[in-house]
């Protein structure tokens, strides 16, 4: 298939414009079938196009025919199908749960979470600096949208802090992307890393102002230590499909930086060779250990759920500072586990909340929840991956993470950063699990059960865990295998551009 | 002319920074506005200003780079997208809020000596 790299974007593209179309406009049963089919059509195609890139290699999509250094290409190597498949499975979870009633509670939720999975599979596959900008404003703009769904007060004042971040840091994302035009004169990915490697002195100063400007934007969408207070916030404020479907918006910032500051500033940039590294390595470790505090402080389990996100996303800047090719296979092993646990988290949350009544999921006494044994199992489950306790997967992410430091002189700030960090997860999620289960009145429990579907969504999500584990040896082949690509540059760059081939 | 534009520019994004950093929603979004006026004239100006050079063949003897007013363009309808959502999200926080703080409430101000004696009456 010619055309399968760009499916991943165009499918949800045409689904989300469907749907606010008549026959399904005010129909919502009619959305959440097609919403479903053709949630469950891309993950066939996610599924695909990633076998393709396994099999033949990167599929380069040259949108109109217009070779690159020139035209638009999307780039599927084995890094972005790999997120592609792995953003379609969060969403596949998701919605399935969204599907259960919370899309109910406003307009266009089905369309608006297709644009939000379109921004986010493009910016995966995009080889072009300024279409990966215009994916993220793509995916912001249905992410302010999804964020204020179904109103209140909470949501509002979250939305107005998130919105106008993310604002200044578009507009900051346009002067990076001006300076290295300027100075470069390229937008594509690996015509950039050629370009950077033959400027002189005095362009290099102002490009590497522009690469730094760049960090600054995907700092900020990763989450990175002091861009990250809107975060907790935000998450927690957001609905429970649409907190899970942000815990993948912070490993597209992550994601960038391992694209930009990997392949265009890396070691071989000449005078730009590692710009971003003296930054990266104290704030990733501080984000670490600031999410960890964060988890021990939180009231709410949703609020401890967002700090979880902040965790991984500190654990995955180690990685990225790192910059080795072991690192980045750790990285993407552990990026899976993580989006998908966390994203699991937020909905199961969401459950416990509702069968808790007014005390919602607040650490406090209250009556007991209704389904004690389906709840209390999901959330062990989460719990042990997200600790990284054997045998599931976030002991095996954690001990690759930690593998791929082994050799390097900042092991002994990796190591017990990481160590220190989940000894305190699990004393702060047991913690949350007895309150949360154990502690109760004697109230009756509330009525509320969860709705088969919302069940399905959870166990999708959580049931890739233990798949993690048993498949270890294919998915650690295989990340092994796309890191290599990305840090092997005869690939990642010279094969992209003509004669390189 | 580049020295007028490298000043136009900054002075914008100037303004623009110190507006976004005000407390009000209101200042805050004409900030936001203003920083993008910034940012489109820069990226303009990435394709170097030339005189007399039309980006369309065979009009001139000289080119000018046509990538920049694209991109220009592209983020100027974006810029305008993102500005009318940010409008609404403002008035719709002022009317769930019941203020125009960012914060969502107003900061707690100590009091004057005239304020208490004002209140007390």
């Amino acid at each position: 298939m010619q055309h399968l790299a760009i499916l991943p974007v165009l499918l949800p593209l045409f689904t989300g414009a469907l749907l606010l179309l008549p026959p399904f406009k005010d129909a919502l049963n009619r959305q959440r079938t097609f919403a479903l089919l053709s949630i469950a059509a891309q993950l066939f195609i996610a599924a695909m196009l990633l076998m393709t890139a396994m099999q033949n290699g990167t599929q380069m999509y040259v949108l109109g025919g217009w070779q690159p250094p020139f035209g638009i290409v999307l780039v599927a190597d084995r890094i972005s199908t790999l997120l592609v498949l792995l953003c379609t499975l969060l969403c596949a979870g998701a919605l399935l749960y969204a599907c259960a009633g919370t899309d109910k509670a406003g307009q266009y939720f089905h369309p608006l979470f297709m644009f939000q999975v379109t921004g986010i599979n493009g910016a995966f596959l995009t080889g072009d600096i300024f279409n990966l900008f215009v994916f993220f404003e793509v995916l912001l703009i249905a992410s302010y949208a999804l964020l204020v769904h179904g109103g209140g007060k909470q949501k509002t004042q979250a939305a107005v802090h998130y919105v106008i971040l993310n604002l200044i840091g578009s507009s900051l994302f346009l002067f990076g992307l001006g300076i290295l035009y300027g100075t470069l004169g390229t937008l594509n990915i690996a015509d950039m890393a050629v370009k950077v490697r033959s400027l002189d002195e005095a362009e290099a100063i102002v490009a590497k102002a522009g690469g730094l400007l760049l960090l600054l934007v995907f700092g900020l969408k990763a989450a990175l230590l002091p861009l990250h207070f809107w975060l907790p916030r935000t998450y927690a404020s957001a609905s429970a499909p649409v907190a899970a479907l942000f815990a993948i918006m912070t490993k597209v910032g992550i994601y960038s930086i391992f694209r930009i500051h990997t392949l265009i500033f890396g070691a071989e940039a000449h005078f730009l060779a590692d710009i971003a590294l003296p930054w990266l390595w104290p704030m990733a470790m501080g984000t670490l250990a600031i999410g960890t505090l964060g988890v021990f402080a939180s009231p709410t389990l949703r609020l401890m759920t967002a700090n979880l996100v902040i965790i991984s996303a500190g654990t995955l800047l180690i990685t990225a500072a790192l910059q080795t090719e072991r690192a980045t296979a750790a990285a993407l092993y552990y990026m899976i586990h993580s989006t998908l646990i966390t994203g699991a988290l937020f909905l199961i949350a969401d459950l416990i909340s509702r069968q808790r009544g007014k005390a919602e999921d607040r650490f406090v006494k209250s009556r007991a929840i209704a389904q004690p044994r389906l709840l209390g199992f999901a959330f062990i489950i989460a719990a042990l991956a997200i600790i990284g306790l054997p045998p599931l997967s976030g002991f095996v992410g954690k001990v690759l993470v930690m593998r791929a430091a082994e050799s390097t002189a900042e092991i002994i700030w990796i190591w017990p950063l990481i160590l220190v960090s989940s000894l305190m997860v699990l004393v702060a999620l047991s913690r949350a699990g007895t309150t949360l289960f154990w502690r109760v009145t004697n109230a009756p429990s509330s009525e509320e059960k969860a709705h088969p579907f919302e069940v399905a969504g959870i166990a999708l999500l959580l049931v890739v865990s233990p798949l993690l584990v048993i498949f270890g040896g294919a998915v650690t082949e295989y990340t092994a295998e796309a890191a290599h690509q990305l840090h092997d540059l005869t690939q990642s760059v010279d094969a992209l551009l003509p004669g390189g081939n | 002319m580049e020295g007028i534009y490298a000043f136009c520019v900054g002075l914008l994004t100037a303004c623009g920074i110190f507006l976004a950093l005000r407390g009000r929603t209101f200042p805050v979004v004409v900030g936001l506005t203003l920083l993008s006026y910034g940012v489109n004239l820069f990226l303009f100006a990435s394709g170097r200003l030339k005189l007399n050079s039309a980006a369309v063949l065979g009009q001139s003897e000289q080119y000018s780079d046509p990538l920049p007013q694209a991109l220009v363009l592209t983020a100027i309808v974006i810029g305008f997208a993102m500005t009318a959502f940010v409008v609404i999200l403002a008035m719709r926080a002022r009317a769930d809020l019941g203020n125009d703080h960012v914060d969502g409430r107003l900061p707690e101000v100590p009091e004057t000596p005239f304020q208490r004696r004002s209140g007390s009456q």
